[in-house]
């Protein structure tokens, strides 16, 4: 059965980065409305920086739970801002879920995603509704909970969580920020994109690529 | 855009060389990039004093470290937290064995790098505490002084954590000296233009023409309103209300003022907004030991200005006029 192993996550990485850089001057742009600009900025660097680990020859030996704990060292080492403490929690949780199954099959996404956003809740505090990144990634998870309840393959699964993920990004227009910069506006952030909301349904529409595509020959990756 | 730079992605980078080199009795390198030192520092028998934040703000952060000022400084990318890990570097690079006070700003990307460098510095068994400045009256309504951001007043709370610590207080009588400042330091942005990071190469938000926004953040937040642009004397008592409003100012108090500008204002202009904030807190009871006005804690490129006001007391004086040396703030013995 297929696995969410170092390759899948090493080509995972590489699609987010490729994603990011795309929409780095969007995401830029989303922030300098509601906060400071920064934000396509420090995940389009990001995540590239964590692509490169992953380009090195001695990472891709590397099971997933040390992988993921060298590119929560790049958050933590490179990266700052909010985003940088905020994925690098994510990859940590997710380095101790695969701490306990070293082995996750694919349809064992939802797993992978509860981490993950765990993660994210647990270092930034943010409930839903606060106009966040967890307005997509909550979202997200549910669904790919729901079709892992109801059976769904794996690209099934992922396909779910990234158009909940997309819509949940959509509905932070809706939302009054309450955490982070952007709380200072109040109801001026009504309106406006959340910026990391937008770059988690990035990252979310990435895992569904991915996992709609079978996984490429050895060498390939 | 019309700027001196070689890489709009490298603009801290190359801005850090040119620190380095222009000032190499102030500044250190240290094995990590984002992380500059004092030479002397760690200083033996002294608390370390630590802070850091986004670039664009120059002089702050890394123009205060110094002679009794701060022994390193952890240096973000452009308006952005630096990472945890140079936060971490930083409390090593200034820890003499007494401990680090770190002395930061109230933004989310900042108290989250600091909270984990703080818990991996006790791993290195490294003793951090930590005082966050939320001094700009505009951020938030005095009942949630909490969520108010740290702006100009930072500079007031660096100084006399700094003093204390030099004067051979212990990590909690620095720590204390710190929050106090900023407790009672209240501060007001007010902004003319927008400001352009330059790897974003185009304004960050807009202020029309003709038009000036109270409250405006040090990235551009958006304040408390947008009115007409009016004369440095209107704008002076649009930022003096709010500011000596809020606690704790009464009439009779002795108090430090710090007008800095934005980055684009020509220090004539702050002048003359100096004069009139000057007779306005006269008029107020409020007099005046020690005045501040220049660039002290900027935004990029923006236009404008920021009122800092704090109350003093035997304690706090004698922390501001205590001798300091660096590149933001230098001054001797007296006043």
């Amino acid at each position: 059965m297929e696995q969410l192993d170092t390759p899948f996550l090493i080509r995972l990485f590489r699609a987010v980065a490729l994603q990011l850089e795309e929409h780095r001057e969007q995401l830029c742009a989303l922030d300098g409305e509601i906060g400071d600009g920064d934000h396509g900025t420090s995940m389009a660097n990001g995540f590239a920086a964590v692509a490169r680990l992953g380009q090195r020859p001695e990472t891709r030996a590397l099971a997933p739970a040390a992988f993921l704990r060298q590119a929560a060292s790049v958050f933590l080492g490179d990266v700052g801002a909010t985003v940088g403490p905020l994925y690098a929690s994510a990859l940590l949780q997710a380095a101790k879920l695969y701490d306990t199954r070293p082995d996750l099959p694919v349809e064992e996404l939802a797993l992978l995603l509860q981490a993950l956003t765990d993660g994210i809740a647990a270092r930034g505090k943010a409930d839903p509704g606060d106009k966040t990144m967890l307005d997509a990634w909550l979202p997200a998870l549910s669904a790919a909970q729901q079709a892992r309840g109801e059976g769904a393959l794996a690209a099934d699964q992922a396909r779910a969580a990234a158009i909940a993920a997309e819509e949940g990004a959509q509905a932070t227009i809706t939302m009054i920020a309450s955490r982070g910069r952007a709380a200072r506006l109040n109801e001026r952030s009504l309106g406006k994109l959340d910026p990391g909301a937008v770059s988690a349904s990035l990252i979310l529409s990435c895992f569904a690529e991915l996992l709609a595509s079978p996984a490429p020959g050895p060498g390939e990756a | 855009m019309q700027r001196l730079i070689n890489d709009p992605d490298n603009v801290v980078e190359d801005g850090v060389k040119g620190y380095l080199k222009a000032h190499p009795e102030l500044f250190a390198a240290t094995a990590n990039a984002r992380v500059l030192k004092y030479p002397r520092a760690p200083i033996a028998g002294k608390v370390g004093v630590v802070t850091g934040g986004g670039s664009g703000h120059e002089p702050a952060f890394l123009g205060y470290v110094g002679e009794n000022l701060v022994d390193a400084v952890a240096i973000g990318e452009i308006f952005s937290s630096p990472p945890a890990r140079a936060f971490l570097d930083a409390f090593a690079a200034a820890d003499s064995g007494q401990g680090v006070a770190c002395l930061y700003g109230n933004y989310a990307g900042d108290n989250m790098n600091v909270k984990m460098a703080v818990k991996m510095a006790a791993k290195e068994g490294i003793t951090v505490k930590t005082v966050v400045a939320n001094d700009d009256v505009a951020s938030a309504p005095r009942d949630q002084i909490e969520k108010r951001r740290g702006v100009a007043g930072e500079i007031f709370m660096w100084k006399a954590g700094a003093a204390a610590a030099a004067e051979g207080a212990g990590l909690d009588g620095v720590i204390a000296a710190a929050q106090k400042a900023i407790d009672n330091c209240r501060s007001i942005g007010l902004g003319l233009t927008s400001c352009t990071i330059p790897a974003v190469g185009k304004p960050n938000f807009t202020i029309e023409a003709g038009k000036m926004e109270l409250g405006i953040g040090h990235h551009g937040e958006p304040g408390i309103e947008v009115v007409d642009l009016a004369s440095a004397d209107q704008a002076a008592e649009m930022m003096v209300r709010p500011v000596i409003e809020d606690v704790p100012f009464t009439a009779g108090d002795e108090v430090a003022v710090l007008v800095s500008g934005l980055g684009a204002t020509p220090l004539v202009e702050l002048h003359i907004l100096y004069a009139k904030i000057h007779d306005l807190l006269g008029d107020a009871g409020l007099a005046t030991h020690r005045a501040y006005v220049g660039n002290y804690f900027t935004s990029l490129d923006m236009m404008g200005a920021t009122l800092t006001v704090m109350r003093l007391d035997d304690e706090i004086k004698r922390l501001i006029d205590h001798p300091c040396h660096s590149l933001g703030l230098t001054q001797g013995r007296q006043a």
